[in-house]
Parts: structure tokens; sequence; C-alpha cells
């Protein structure tokens, strides 16, 4: 009985979340005079959609290097794949030839959304059902890529150890970034040029017939796939398999000792973290509105690496507050180093474009040499717990005023 | 023919910057088990330190400058970064070296601007040679004449001095060599002064034949130089130089193909599909030890 209690608390709080979500982003179409920012164009959107779906990437991430042990560097490979999986099945065709002008058009004439649309019809309900689908069947596709890719790159690699594994990780996402832009898959690929014209998050808005919006919906749909993605992956944790994951992490030679299969347990997290790296792949893609392979290099491997460690390796909650964080912190809270600042006539120092990133890095190094344990170490967020904590020491100081 | 001999005379070349980055790599491997990724920045950062001393003194006085500093900026790196950790698992340093590279990348880009940046035009190095019917500069000439010397003194410290025995005690057994009384963090610091004074003057002759410098410059010839300290066999000097050769000049033959083949994309990559086939099927590497914990 009380688990299942816990579940209704939990499953009522995502609720919450998404309803809050979609309240606030259209607060300011509803109630008109709302500040800034909480207008569509704020930046406190922009942090909100990409910080959903980097949330994932770094989940996706956690479950490799804190919960398995595995330190790999392919993150980034696996998002691009994704990313170009979604773009070249969701372009229009009626798009294709303008997209692939340079390659005379794309190899196949093949489209989820035009498949869905000759089924369910491009006009209302019809339209949604059919965006909804393609973009759900991409979606899982664009996983299903890079989960077989990483399985292919697992057979040999997967038996190195640690630094070694990062590197040839690093190397396998190089290669894929080298074989998306090489001219001669142009049609295929759209060579180094990006791909675009796909649904995007904004796709979701519904619009009435004049074309004026009247659900936002544009930041509810990434926090909706991710959350749903990141519950399969805690499931997962908690799961006999996410058990033998950690005492992998833990212990190699007891973990085999006590019948768990190394091999077999480590492609498993290796392809299902892959497989949740290209759908965050296939999201990040949806959010910039373009599949490029020059933007998935390793300096964003890098950069979710660090995430992850701010948050604390090998907790899940811990990733999804770091990423909040982090990227509200790079793409908002931090803005204000890179434009030059007046105190009255004392022009500030060293505020310069760049200047952002730079105290940005040093902070992550005070975090990695002094923090270790990042946010939250491998504890989880516990809602429950940090009420009844609260309530035992508010008892605690009643006591002692008694 | 002459084709193929500037090819080659370029690969050559480019083989000999790596194999200097490469030499850092592998001795710090060696004692640390650790990938220094923050190398190849440090190798960036003596390019652009190149361009600023340069532009304001003379070349004699600069170039020794350059070394100087970045050895420091070696020296510093580990004490700050590396030497907290030492008791920490081999993650939280690896960490901890991305940490500092992605440091590195964000001051220089704040430094410059992110604009690339020019090398300047070093008197000597950057006049053009004839050989044999083909125009190249005398960097080209130099670097792996240069390389040899610098090997073969590297070598010589290893063997012959105190310190080299002393490294080559701490890379084949850490806890003994300090029971045995070696001073463990100066002879970590050694092996970085060397790594960086090496790195900084691959960084003059690898710049001085490249159009210009980004913040990002470094990464990826870090990365080929371990990936040659790999192909060599991590640990080994001679291994690394080796590695770091051949990786150049097949780079240069890939990039010099005909241009219909359309294959020049693939001249990184092939340094990963190499070092994904060496780790698969001969994991010591050419010349390393049979006896790591690798696989």
């Amino acid at each position: 009985m009380k688990v299942k209690k816990k579940h209704t608390r939990e499953i009522a709080g995502i609720i919450i979340l998404f309803l809050f979500v979609i309240l606030l982003e259209n607060i300011s179409g509803v109630i008109p005079g709302m500040p800034a920012i909480l207008q569509p164009t704020s930046p406190l959107f922009t942090v909100l959609k990409k910080a959903a779906v980097y949330s994932l990437v770094a989940v996706s991430m956690n479950l490799l290097n804190g919960f398995t042990g595995l330190f790999s560097l392919g993150q980034a490979g696996f998002m691009l794949l994704g990313a170009y999986t979604y773009a070249i099945l969701t372009v229009p065709t009626d798009q294709k030839a303008q997209v692939y002008y340079l390659f005379g058009g794309c190899a196949f004439d093949f489209s989820l959304p035009d498949l869905f649309q000759g089924i369910f019809g491009n006009t209302g309900v019809g339209s949604a059902v059919s965006l909804i689908l393609a973009t759900l069947i991409a979606l899982i596709l664009a996983g299903c890529v890079a989960g077989f890719f990483a399985y292919l790159i697992g057979i040999p690699v997967l038996r190195l150890k640690s630094d070694y594994l990062a590197i040839a990780t690093l190397g396998f996402a190089e290669i894929l970034r080298a074989i998306f832009q090489w001219q001669k898959l142009g049609p295929v690929t759209n060579g180094a040029n990006m791909i675009k014209g796909f649904p995007t998050f904004s796709s979701f808005n519904i619009t009435d017939t004049t074309g004026n919006t009247i659900l936002r919906l544009s930041t509810f749909v990434p926090f909706f796939i991710t959350t749903v993605c990141i519950i399969l992956i805690v499931c997962l944790i908690n799961s006999s398999y996410g058990r033998a994951f950690k005492s992998i992490r833990d212990d190699e030679i007891a973990a085999e000792a006590m019948g768990i299969g190394l091999f077999k347990h480590k492609m498993l997290s290796f392809v299902i973290s892959s497989f949740f790296a290209g759908v965050g792949g296939a999201m990040f893609a949806m959010y910039v509105a373009n599949a490029q392979a020059k933007a998935f290099t390793s300096v964003m491997t890098y950069e979710i690496l660090l995430i992850v460690v701010i948050g604390g390796i090998g907790s899940v909650s811990g990733s999804v507050l770091a990423t909040f964080l982090y990227v509200a912190c790079s793409e908002w809270w931090l803005r204000f180093l890179d434009s030059e600042m007046y105190l009255g006539s004392f022009k500030v120092p060293l505020l310069r474009n760049g200047f952002r990133m730079v105290v940005f890095s040093i902070v992550i190094m005070v975090i990695v040499l002094f923090f270790s344990e990042g946010i939250m170490g491998d504890n989880e967020l516990n809602l429950a717990g940090l009420h009844r904590r609260f309530q035992r020491k508010h008892s605690a100081a009643k006591k002692e005023r008694e | 023919m002459e084709y193929v001999i500037s090819v080659l005379l370029s690969g050559i070349s480019v083989g000999g910057q790596y194999a200097l980055i490469a030499i850092g790599y592998t001795l710090v491997y060696g004692i640390l088990r650790l990938i220094n990724f923050a190398h190849g920045d440090v190798f960036m950062v003596a390019g652009l330190l190149g361009i600023y001393m340069t532009a304001t003194l003379p070349i004699s006085v600069s170039l020794p400058l350059v070394i100087i500093i970045t050895v420091f900026l070696g020296f510093a790196i580990e004490r700050v970064a590396y030497k907290p950790l030492r008791e920490a698992p081999r993650m939280s340093v690896m960490i901890s070296a991305i940490g500092v590279s992605y440091l590195l990348q964000n001051t220089a880009t704040y430094v410059t601007g992110g604009q690339p940046m020019t090398y300047p035009v070093i008197p000597f190095l950057s006049d053009t040679v004839n050989v044999a019917g083909t125009q190249t500069k005398w960097v080209v000439i130099l670097t792996p004449i240069l390389v040899l010397v610098l090997v073969i003194a590297l070598t010589q410290l290893i063997n012959r001095t105190k310190v080299g025995m002393a490294m080559r005690a701490v890379s084949k057994d850490f806890e003994t060599s300090r029971l045995m009384g070696i001073k463990i963090n100066s002879v970590i610091s050694a092996t970085f002064i060397i790594g960086s004074a090496l790195a900084a003057v691959g960084s003059i002759l690898f710049f001085t034949n490249y159009p210009a410098i980004t913040p990002m410059a470094g990464s990826m010839p870090g990365l080929k130089a371990f990936v040659a300290a790999v192909f060599g066999g991590i640990g080994s000097i001679p291994g690394a130089v080796i590695g770091a050769f051949i990786i150049g000049i097949c780079e240069t033959i890939i990039k010099g193909l005909p241009s219909s083949w359309d294959v020049s994309v693939f001249s990184d990559a092939f340094t990963f599909a190499l070092l994904i086939v060496i780790l698969v099927f001969k994991p010591q590497g050419l010349f390393g030890e049979a006896a790591t914990d690798k696989v």
C-alpha cells in the first residue's frame, strides 16, 4: 500500500510541474501586461527548453559514467546520430528540394509527417495527430539508430578500461562527425551544410485558422519528452539491472564473482545510454531548428560531462538540477559579464566578450577540485525527506524553547 | 614525383611536431596514468604567447621567454589541478584535466576576442628552400632533425641521470619508489616541465607553418599526439616519436589525395580509426610493455 501511495504523490508532482510549465508560457498571452520575463521571447524559455534537452543527455551520460562506471566520452557522437536521423526522417517532401539544393534533392523521397498526413489529413486534429505520431516515431528511431551504432562500436571498445575507453569513444564521435560531413553522402546528410525545415518545438504551438497562437506548448514538449525518458532511466536504475550496473561500478571482479555478466551489462548500459543520447540529440536538433555535424564537437561532450560532475556523479536529480543551473548561468544570469558596464563614470574592468566563460570555467574548476561530490553527491533529491527533516528540526527547536 | 616529395616532406614535418607533443603525453601517462587533456591547450597557449611576445620583443628574447612561460604554465597546472587529486580516483583527475582544458580555451577566447591570430614570420624558419625541385620552408626540413636531437637528449636524460632514473622508477611502481625515498612530487613536476618545454618548441615549429591560431587549435593536434603515443606504446619515447611520424605522414597523404575523391575530411577521423584498431588488436602499442592494465 505504502509503495502505491508514494507513486501517486510523484505522479501528482509531475502533473503539477507540467501544468506549471504550460501556465508559465501561456500567461503572457492570456493576461496582457505581464513583465518582459514572461513574454515568449524571454531568455527564460530559451533556458527552460535547452535545459530540458541537456538534462536528458546529462542523465543518460550519468547512467553510463556514474552508475555503471564506464568513462565514455562519445555522447556528442550519439547525439549527432540522433539529430540526423530525426532530421532526415522528418523534413517534409516539399521542402527537400530547397534543403538539399546543393545535391539536387534528397536521395530518398520519404518523410514521416507527410506519410501520416496522407492518412489523417493535413488540417485540424488530423495534422496534430500526424505531427505527434511522426515526431514520436522519429524520436524513437533516432534513439534506435544511436543505440545500434553504440552496439557496433561497443563490441570492440567496451573491453577497454577507463581512460582508454574514454579516448576510444571520443575518437568514435570524431569519426562520425567526419562521415556526416562527407560531401559524397550529401544526398542523405546534406554534406557539411545544415538540414532544416523539419518540425521543431514551436511546431507544437496550437494556432487558430488565422495563424494566431492560442496555446503555446513549445516549452512543454521538451519537458514532457525528457520527463518520460528520465522516468524510464530511473526505473532501469532501480531494477535488478540497475543494481548490477552499480555493482560493476563499485567492483568489477566482485560483481563478476557474484554471477553478473560483465560484458552483457556494460553493453546494455552503453546501448541504453546511447539510445537516450540519440533522443536527446534529436531534441537538440528540434531546439536549434537545424541539424549540423559541426555542432556536435567534443566540447559538447565535455560540457555535458562537467554538468554531470557538478550535479554529482551517480545522482539523477543532481544531473537535472545541475543542467538547469548550468544552462541558466551560461545563457542568462552571467550574460552581464560579457558586456561592458559602467558604475557612474567608473568602467568595471575585465568585462568584455568572453569573460563569462572564463568566470564560468574557474567556477567549474573550483567545484571539481574542492567540491568533488557536486551538488548532490550520489544522493537523490527527496522532497518528502526534506520535509521530514525540516519538521524534525522544527520540533527540536520547539522542544528547546520549552 | 615532386608532388610525392612535397607530401612526404610536409608529412615528416607534421609528424615531428606531433612527436614533440606526444612525448609530453607519454611521459605524463607513464608516471601518473593520466591522459593530460590540457596538454594540447598548453601547446595552443604557447602559440598565442609566441604571437604576443614577438609583437613587443625581439625574436631572440621572445622565443626563449615563450618556452619559459609555457614551462611555468605546465608546472602550475600540475600543482593546482592535479596534485590535490593524487589520492582521488583516476576519473576525477581526468575530469580535472578536461576542466583545465576548458578553462585554457575559454581564457584564450577571451584574450584574443575569438579572432584567429596569425603567427609572426620567424626569419630563417619561414624562408623557402628548394629540395629536389620542390619549394618548401626551412622549418619543414629542420623539424625532423630538431626532433631527433631532442629525443636523443631526452633518452640520455632518462637513461643516464638521477632524475631520469627516478622517472623510470616512478612509472614502474608509484608506491614502491615512494618508499625508496624518491620525492614523487618533484619527479612529477620535472615530467610536466619537460613535456611543456617540448610542447612550446613544437608550437613554434607547428604554427610557423600554419595559417592561424584559434583557441581550439590545440585540441586536435593534442588528441592526435595522444593517439601517436598510444600507437607507439604508451610510456615509450621512441614509440611515441615513430607513432607521431606515421600519423603525420598518413594524414598528409590523405589530405594530398585527389580532390575528386573528397576524402580530406577524413584526415582527422583516420587517426581515431587507427586508435580504435590499435586498442583492439595490439593494446600495448608498437613498443609498449605487454604487462599493462589497459584491457
